[in-house]
């Protein structure tokens, strides 16, 4: 079989120059500027900047707090991943047998999609009100009091229903999709073979659906660790406090509020190693595994 | 009538475009609702005083944001002349020289500067360890105890003086009335720093860290400690009530009148004159007796204006003259009066009494007097870097406190090792340590 090939080597490279321009403009120079401020210890006003090595990392690595802050995104991160993908995926498996109105109901469930993360943290700082939430009225009701921003496991409670809340419709869309290229015949086969539908939905329907859920769990991840910005400042109304908090919003906390650059920055190259991490982890091991039709 | 607006507009447009000797200065600050409301009357009645200059207020969001935006300004070269930078935010302003022109050198070279001009409590919290003023003082305010008249009145008692009257004579009266007796708004400001100088208790090592970077915080002392023990005894038994770090949270109750008193900031007398619904009236931060007998003056909280350098001499001289504008009798008197901010020169407080403003609001003179108390080595002021972070600390461990995730014993060791690595990394950030 004949490569097709340039005939001048620099013709490739000339086409390509736009969008390296863009990619080392906005992104490496970026994560550069990123490392080399993780190195130094530098005045807010820019007046002076001392070098320390890897002191910035040292102090993360022994702050109590910075472990704290870590533990909270882990756990945060699975339960908003796990549950928003397992509730998409019952809701596109219920939508798909919808048979009539079935348009007018996958069109409310996607609408959520269209909410700006902030303005879904603010519904959910209304709904969790010391005086007039209804969450709060509700947990009244059985007997507990809810207080989001006092108590540590309450406003993680908000900020992880409010993200979970927030991400379903993007996972239905894509599992409704995913649902909806099964092949017709390949499921009247399984009906006669099996009759039991869970047992059908396990064996046939939830494998064929393993591209698609890949490939959404790396998204809910990053989702998880890098969007719900928004949703965590509302909620906590931009003071830290004792609340629970993600590593993404501890960077803008030390930089943005504390000025202290370089221990922000320090922690912005952690990030960026934990999405490294994360996209070979896709790529070499879990893409070689799954199987693509 | 559209017509007619539009052609206004071009002809204020045009006419602008004429006066072309007119200087435009931009002015940075952090107040949002009523109080930015009066911030831009303020602006407008400036501008339309004289025909020289023209000042923008913008406003920017939150103390933090508003700090942040300033120096983020600064690094790209596109400052504003003006920027209103909190209390917890000086130092880190100042200790940054290049960055600002201080306030007695500017106004000293564009009319005369006479730092007795202000009143005493006022003076010397923005200013350098020689005493000369580098930010102006702006909205100045300290916090104070607000009460519900009717509710003192029901409970049948009054004000309470100490903290020792509060807890065994007053709260109890009004937990017996149906109220909650007390909340108030910010944890590091009210019951700590100016904990420190009602008390007058040395809150930093370098008096308070006026005079060097080497600064030591000296938090964790057994009054304070023994003041949140009894806070968090108090909240266990539902004699203060405590919303979370959120000001306007621990606000609410009392504006809506379930809380009998509220510490909240002199400053807050203009929003709740419109918010509450309720007679009410204001007095002194209670102290407690077993600390002292001779309570001390607090400290001004609220913000300043910075000159920031780098800009003509013109626009610096215009900064000037708003700055001049801004300290004339007639504005602090209007600003003192619509928002309960404390007049900072001694001609406007003046004005204030033989206008008979405290006749009619009692209230209102509450924080300028406590701001004039007997004052005391600590009460000036304190000047600490990186401030922003250890009142997040602060909090953070307070809130843990309530919440009895910690002892009182262990938080302050936290907070007072946490804040003591934090400021050896600011003065390390200044070439210092």
């Amino acid at each position: 079989m004949k490569r097709a090939g340039f005939a001048q080597p620099w013709l490739p490279m000339l086409l390509l120059l736009p969008q390296l321009t863009i990619i080392v403009i906005f992104f490496y120079w970026p994560a550069l500027e990123a490392v080399r401020s993780s190195f130094y210890l530098e005045d807010p006003f820019g007046f002076g900047s001392s070098f320390v090595g890897l002191e910035n990392y040292q102090i993360l690595l022994e702050s109590r707090e910075y472990r704290r802050v870590a533990l909270f995104t882990l756990f945060f991160t699975l339960c908003v991943t796990f549950f928003s993908l397992a509730i998409a995926l019952l809701l596109a498996v219920k939508a798909d047998k919808v048979l009539r109105g079935a348009t007018s109901y996958k069109t409310l469930l996607m609408w959520v999609y269209a909410i700006a993360p902030p303005v879904a943290g603010l519904m959910g700082a209304m709904l969790v009100n010391h005086s007039n939430g209804m969450i709060t009225h509700l947990f009244g009701a059985a007997g507990y009091e809810f207080r989001n921003g006092l108590n540590y496991s309450d406003t993680a409670f908000t900020m992880i229903l409010v993200a979970i809340w927030k991400q379903i419709p993007v996972n239905f869309i894509f599992f409704l999709s995913g649902l909806q290229s099964i092949p017709v015949s390949l499921r009247e086969a399984a009906k006669i073979d099996n009759k039991s539908g869970t047992s059908r939905f396990w064996t046939i329907t939830f494998p064929l659906l393993a591209p698609t859920g890949f490939f959404l769990l790396i998204t809910n991840i990053t989702y998880a660790l890098f969007d719900t910005f928004g949703i965590i400042d509302v909620v906590i109304k931009g003071e830290p406090g004792n609340n629970p908090l993600t590593l993404v919003y501890k960077v803008y906390v030390d930089g943005f509020r504390g000025n202290d650059l370089g221990g922000s920055s320090a922690q912005s190259v952690v990030l960026m190693v934990l999405v490294l991490a994360l996209t070979v982890f896709q790529f070499r091991l879990i893409e070689k595994r799954i199987h693509y039709t | 009538m559209l017509a007619r607006t539009t052609l206004l507009a071009t002809a204020t447009v045009f006419c602008g475009s004429v006066a072309f000797a007119e200087t435009e200065i931009t002015w940075w600050h952090a107040m949002g609702g009523q109080l930015g409301e009066t911030v831009n009357q303020i602006a407008a009645d400036f501008n339309a005083s004289q025909d020289d200059v023209t000042i923008t207020p913008i406003y920017k969001g939150s103390y933090e944001e508003t700090l942040t935006a300033g120096i983020a300004a600064f690094r790209a070269g596109e400052q504003p002349n003006i920027l209103q930078v909190f209390d917890a935010g000086a130092a880190t302003v100042i200790a940054a020289q290049g960055a600002t022109i201080p306030v007695a050198d500017l106004l000293a070279e564009n009319g005369g500067f006479d730092i007795n001009d202000y009143i005493p409590g006022v003076r010397y919290f923005y200013a350098d360890s020689d005493g000369k003023m580098i930010g102006m003082p702006f909205n100045s305010s300290t916090p104070i105890m607000y009460y519900n008249t009717q509710a003192l009145e029901a409970a049948g008692v009054t004000a309470p003086k100490t903290w020792e009257e509060f807890q065994s004579v007053t709260a109890p009266a009004l937990k017996e009335a149906g109220y909650e007796p007390l909340s108030q708004s910010h944890l590091p400001w009210i019951f700590t720093e100016n904990f420190m100088s009602r008390h007058n208790l040395p809150f930093a090592t370098n008096n308070n860290g006026y005079d060097g970077l080497d600064t030591q915080i000296l938090v964790n002392n057994e009054a304070i400690r023994d003041h949140f023990t009894a806070a968090k005894s108090w909240i266990d038994d539902g004699l203060m009530g405590y919303y979370g770090s959120n000001w306007s949270d621990n606000a609410k109750p009392f504006e809506e009148g379930r809380t009998a008193m509220w510490l909240g900031s002199s400053g807050s007398f203009g929003g709740l004159m419109q918010k509450a619904d309720f007679e009410f009236s204001a007095t002194y931060l209670p102290y407690w007796e077993a600390v002292t007998t001779e309570p001390t003056q607090t400290f001004i909280g609220g913000a300043s204006l910075f000159a920031m350098s780098g800009q003509s001499n013109e626009e610096n001289a215009a900064t000037a003259a708003f700055f001049n504008y801004l300290t004339s009798e007639e504005v602090q008197y209007m600003w003192h009066r619509e928002t309960g901010y404390v007049p900072v020169t001694q001609a406007a407080y003046e004005l204030a009494q033989t206008d008979g403003h405290y006749d009619r609001f009692p209230a209102a003179k509450i924080g300028v007097e406590q701001l004039s108390l007997a004052s005391g080595d600590n009460t000036r002021g304190y000047r600490m870097g990186f401030y922003v972070q250890i009142r997040d600390v602060m909090n953070r461990e307070y809130g843990r406190i309530f919440s009895g995730e910690t002892s009182v014993e262990d938080a302050f060791n936290t907070i007072e090792t946490e804040a003591n690595e934090l400021l050896s990394r600011f003065a390390r950030t200044q070439g210092a340590g």
